[in-house]
């Protein structure tokens, strides 16, 4: 099998700082230092994952367990402190609905920005655009400006525009609460179709039963730590408990 | 797929800076289309204002600095400058160009945080998205003053025509270096974009746009005057002056000494130090970007 994500022992720290102002500086300073002015916090804690080409993986957690954080460093947008990140072929994200997406730009125009965005070429976008649209079930409101959009047609036009820049790895978010039962199921069976064409897929949700449906394996995070990693009944059964 | 086709394992986030520009051009082309439309939404005059606002700033302040503190030649005042007007516009033209790039460069990356924040994409590109914008935002005001100053007689040369271009590459070059050092910085101090908006308020004044060059030198003498005409601004306003006011004139004025032979390539080279600067900051702080924000 080949390699598509080689997460080796990152770790990442936060620094919360409480202030930025020079008069809390100062105040801090005449205090003889008293106390610290900023405060870490360890995201991840020397985390190891090596991914299959075509494999689904679950993320699973509770909320501050560092699932989102991986997918940030699996996608670039963050950099590892300790550790190295390595993917293969093009990564793309749906990172959160419509990040990216202009509201004063027209449905068409925003296909286009966020097509770019996600790394496709002005011919890969101009050959997709019907598909994309017609994915999206926007029809005639593909001219109107995206603030008038439903949450919907928002969601259902981001969706379908990621899943249009046929990516090698595939980074979904907690996307998949939001839309109706019909266009999720629609989603769904896209995303089981592009997992039998050989994408990887890395998912994020709270949602167990559908990850259970998608994906094949499941990777449970505490604190930061890898805490299991296997199939996915046994994760979510860990999970539950 | 083999495993060929998909090339090596990559690492993720890293760019490569300027370069992934040209890689990137269709992006950046959205980016530029995106801000052009979203710069005038709902506005009656819509890009009119591209020429409003300009138009109105020159009649301030030729009332002001030309006719009422007496820098415009007229009869009873010879030691003005002819045709004032130009001169000044000239100068105006260039300077808003500057002002508007740099002042959004510079609030560029925390704008788009939103973006940054979730997706990777190259960074550089949203500093330079704003010069673009710039850029087409000069044009029209371009077209003015080219206009007046056909009314008043213009017959450049070929050189003059090129220390025009010479003089916008090289506060183009300047907006995008400060533009990714500031708009960086703004990431971790917000204090950074008014630090930009008091630069920009000097630069107006640090540069012989309302006044004549030879009142600094007569003033300062020497030394200091080489220090003032080392300021890449200074050199794209005479630049400017030199392809359209100067022809325009009767040729009796002086431009600054050595403004082709050394100022020109003294203000590219400062210009490309500090693109180079703002690139190396850019790429040390980006790692954080979307921690920070």
């Amino acid at each position: 099998m080949v390699k598509a994500i080689e997460v080796s022992g990152i770790s990442k720290q936060f620094v919360l700082r409480h202030t930025r102002s020079i008069k809390e500086a100062v105040v801090w300073l005449a205090k003889g230092r008293k106390g610290d002015l900023t405060k870490k916090f360890h995201a991840l804690k020397d985390v190891s994952l090596n991914v299959e080409a075509g494999e689904t993986v679950a993320l699973l957690g509770l909320n501050g367990s560092g699932k989102s954080t991986l997918l940030k460093h699996i996608s670039g947008v963050m950099l590892p402190d300790t550790g190295t990140v390595r993917t293969r072929g093009r990564v793309a994200g749906l990172i959160e609905v419509g990040a990216g997406f202009h509201p004063d730009l027209s449905g068409r125009d925003n296909v286009y920005l966020n097509g770019a965005i996600l790394g496709m070429s002005e011919q890969e976008v101009n050959d997709r655009f019907e598909s994309i649209v017609e994915f999206a079930e926007i029809g005639e409101f593909i001219d109107t400006e995206v603030k008038f959009y439903s949450s919907g047609m928002y969601l259902r036009l981001a969706f379908s525009v990621a899943v249009h820049t046929d990516p090698e790895v595939f980074l979904i978010d907690e996307i998949l609460a939001v839309g109706d039962e019909p266009f999720q199921r629609k989603c769904i069976s896209k995303i089981q179709e592009l997992a039998e064409r050989g994408k990887t897929l890395v998912v994020v949700s709270h949602d167990l039963d559908l990850v259970s449906r998608i994906c094949a394996r499941g990777v449970l995070l505490e604190h930061g730590n890898v805490l299991f990693d296997g199939p996915i009944r046994e994760a979510v059964g860990k999970l539950r408990k | 797929m083999s495993a060929g086709s998909l090339g090596e394992l990559a690492t993720p986030g890293v760019g490569r800076g300027i370069r992934d520009i040209r890689r990137s051009g269709f992006l950046l082309k959205l980016l530029v289309r995106k801000e052009l439309k979203i710069r005038y939404r709902g506005s009656v005059l819509g890009l009119l204002w591209s020429y409003v606002k300009p138009g109105v700033q020159f009649i301030v302040f030729y009332i002001a600095l030309g006719v009422f503190l007496g820098l415009e030649r007229s009869p009873r005042n010879p030691e003005g400058l002819s045709n004032y007007a130009v001169y000044l516009f000239s100068g105006i033209v260039l300077i808003n160009f500057f002002t508007e790039a740099l002042g959004n460069a510079a609030r560029s990356i925390v704008q788009n945080g939103n973006l940054i924040k979730k997706i990777y994409l190259p960074r550089e590109l949203f500093p330079v998205a704003s010069v673009w914008v710039s850029a087409v935002h000069f044009f029209p005001q371009l077209v003015v003053l080219v206009t007046a100053c056909l009314f008043t007689g213009w017959h450049p040369n070929p050189v003059q025509l090129l220390s025009a271009v010479g003089g916008f590459a090289i506060v183009a070059l300047l907006a995008a270096g400060l533009g990714l050092l500031f708009g960086a910085a703004n990431v971790y101090f917000r204090d950074s974009e008014n630090l930009v908006d008091m630069l920009l308020m000097v630069a107006t004044w640090a540069s012989p746009v309302m006044y004549a060059w030879s009142m600094v030198e007569a003033k300062l003498g020497a030394g200091w005057f080489a220090l003032y005409q080392a300021n890449p601004i200074t050199v794209g306003v005479e630049l400017f002056h030199y392809a359209f006011w100067y022809p325009t004139t009767d040729g009796s004025s002086l431009m600054p000494p050595d403004l082709l032979g050394l100022w020109l390539p003294l203000g590219l080279v400062v210009s490309v130090l500090v693109l180079a600067l703002g690139q190396f900051t850019f790429r040390r702080l980006e790692g954080r970007f979307a921690q920070e924000l």
